[in-house]
């Protein structure tokens, strides 16, 4: 009797198992029918306003870089004057992501302590600071880079301003994610000591929201690295501008093209080899270099 | 069936097990103990082959598993269950899902991705739940289930590869008294009932006497002791745990009869800490 009853029981829980995995895989199908659908649909609007028709200019797609590196190749002996020659220019984009790296670092910070529960210093005022940071992601760079430019003339300052003027949004959102986890402990033991609002945040919050800070601004200088090239296009200086010269005289400057594309390659790869171990080593501490013994 | 020759793993300068040497026969319940740091995790490890023996042979049926790569790895790691400490589920999936799991070697990537598991599978998953006691939890979250009941689901998945060998790495060391008394006899019943081989990593002696047929003790990556449970005496057990006269089995217990001592302590120590408090 015993026997019999317990079986049933088990059928029981096989049959509603069943039938809540079968519901599952139908929501499973359904969901890919859509994706499968959305991308077919998708991709079907862009090709027809594409202007040349993707299919068409698909067998294209290497010409550029083909016709580049040919150029590139036949020129190679003047590679190496070509790296140098452009070297100042490459200095020149990494001083304004570095600037505006910086700039970001301390606004986002700020930011995102002013927009943190349990932490603002005007918690009705979170709100605000929050559009504020919005504000600073929604407006695309390139679109305060042409303003200033306009308004200031051409060079390095206006990428420099139009560029941390995003990453103080984009670190402050960021930042701010990583403040919701901060323990308010030692805030609370600092407060109870009579301290102000930025010796609790200077002293309790940031020893332990350091690390991420700093990985998170490294993620954004190599970001900022290729932002400040593209803003080179506009005339804001810098490597992007003598790369705009080189592509839009056509033929002839190819090799001088493929030169800073050279050197636009060694140096992200530089950065996130350098950030790379920095991250480790500030999340691991000196776990990093020991081997771990799992 | 199982025979291990001069196993040794090395971590830089470290010698993690130090020509460790084993041979299994029959089916048997094996109970490996040694203080944390004696090397028993990674032996357990390497036997799974979740990490690399630096030197010596690990040999299944006369097969030698020590070098195997790719899928015939992945096929003896299938064949070869392993329990963890802290119970390595998938918090997020349910606990039918989490036991299927134990079928990952046999089926294709897609057809699991995509939870198409085969209802014959699905029933036994739930079987051996109901043999271990937990079928009523099987659409639940395993992160819902309490530690003893998780590292039940873990014994399901196990028992879900089908293996020819069962590895515990300290299955109940996260365990209360209860639950790691259940989880011991859930052990010891797989190796009765349906004759599997079950090696188990402990820390305290009265578990691996209690439920081995035969006990092998590590101390600073060797074995220094490998006999039936009544060989060991204190004497040898101190050796084992490197521990001075003052040792004895009750310090070490997790058993609820010998802990009732162990709670008396604690109450002692409570009753100081408020007299502080208060003071």
């Amino acid at each position: 009797m015993a026997e019999t009853s317990a079986s049933t029981r088990v059928d029981v829980i096989q049959t509603d198992y069943m039938a809540l995995t079968r519901r599952k895989r139908l929501y499973s199908l359904v969901l890919l029918i859509v994706f499968v659908a959305l991308m077919v649909a998708g991709f079907n609007t862009a090709d027809s306003r594409n202007a040349g028709g993707f299919w068409n200019g698909i067998t294209h797609v290497f010409d550029f870089p083909a016709e580049v590196l040919g150029e590139a190749w036949e020129n190679i002996a003047e590679l190496p004057r070509h790296l140098v020659a452009h070297l100042p220019a490459l200095i020149e984009t990494l001083n304004i992501a570095a600037a505006s790296t910086l700039i970001g670092l301390i606004a986002g910070t700020v930011l995102a302590l002013l927009s943190t529960r349990g932490l603002a210093r005007w918690p009705r005022l979170i709100g605000l600071f929050r559009r504020l940071m919005d504000i600073a992601r929604a407006i695309p760079e390139i679109v305060i880079a042409l303003v200033l430019i306009f308004v200031l003339g051409g060079g390095p300052v206006p990428a420099m301003i139009a560029i941390a003027i995003h990453t103080t949004g984009a670190l402050g959102k960021l930042f701010s994610e990583v403040n919701e986890n901060v323990s308010l402990k030692p805030v609370e033991g600092l407060r109870s000591v009579g301290a102000t609002w930025a010796q609790q945040m200077y002293l309790g919050v940031i020893p332990q929201v350091g690390p991420n800070y700093v990985s998170y601004a490294l993620l954004r200088f190599e970001i900022n690295i290729r932002a400040s090239a593209i803003l080179g296009f506009v005339g804001a200086g810098g490597i992007g501008y003598d790369l705009r010269n080189a592509m839009s005289w056509g033929q002839g400057k190819y090799d001088q093209a493929a030169a800073i594309f050279i050197l636009l390659f060694l140096t992200i790869v530089a950065v996130d080899q350098i950030s790379g171990y920095l991250r480790a080593h500030l999340t691991y501490g000196t776990q990093a270099r020991e081997g771990v013994r799992p | 069936m199982l025979r291990i020759e001069k196993l040794t793993k090395k971590f830089g300068q470290n010698t993690a097990v130090d020509a460790a040497s084993l041979n299994v026969e029959g089916t048997a319940m094996i109970g490996i103990i040694g203080r944390s740091g004696a090397g028993k995790s990674t032996l357990l490890r390497m036997i799974n082959r979740l990490s690399d023996a630096s030197d010596g042979v690990i040999e299944f049926e006369g097969r030698d598993v020590t070098h195997l790569t790719g899928a015939a790895k992945r096929a003896w790691q299938s064949d070869c269950a392993m329990i963890f400490q802290q119970f390595n589920l998938v918090p997020r999936m349910d606990v039918v899902s989490n036991v299927l799991h134990g079928t990952l070697n046999r089926r294709s990537a897609f057809t699991t991705i995509f939870n198409l598991y085969p209802q014959s599978d699905i029933h036994r998953a739930i079987e051996i739940l109901d043999r271990l006691g937990i079928a009523d939890h099987a659409p639940k979250r395993a992160e819902a289930l309490s530690g003893g009941q998780q590292q039940r689901v873990a014994i399901a998945r196990a028992l879900m590869q089908d293996p020819k060998i069962i590895l515990a790495d300290e299955p109940i060391a996260s365990l209360d008294p209860m639950n790691a008394q259940t989880v011991m006899e859930a052990l010891r019943r797989i190796h009765e009932e349906d004759g599997r081989t079950v090696i188990c990593n402990l820390h305290t002696l009265d578990t691996a006497r209690r439920y081995c047929d035969r006990v092998i003790g590590m101390r600073d990556g060797r074995i220094v002791f490998d006999g039936s449970p009544e060989q060991l005496t204190t004497n040898m057990a101190r050796e084992i745990y490197g521990a001075g006269a003052d040792f004895s089995e009750a310090a070490t217990s997790t058993e609820i009869g010998t802990l009732e001592h162990g709670h008396a302590e604690d109450a002692h120590i409570r009753a100081l800490r408020e007299a502080e408090a208060t003071a």
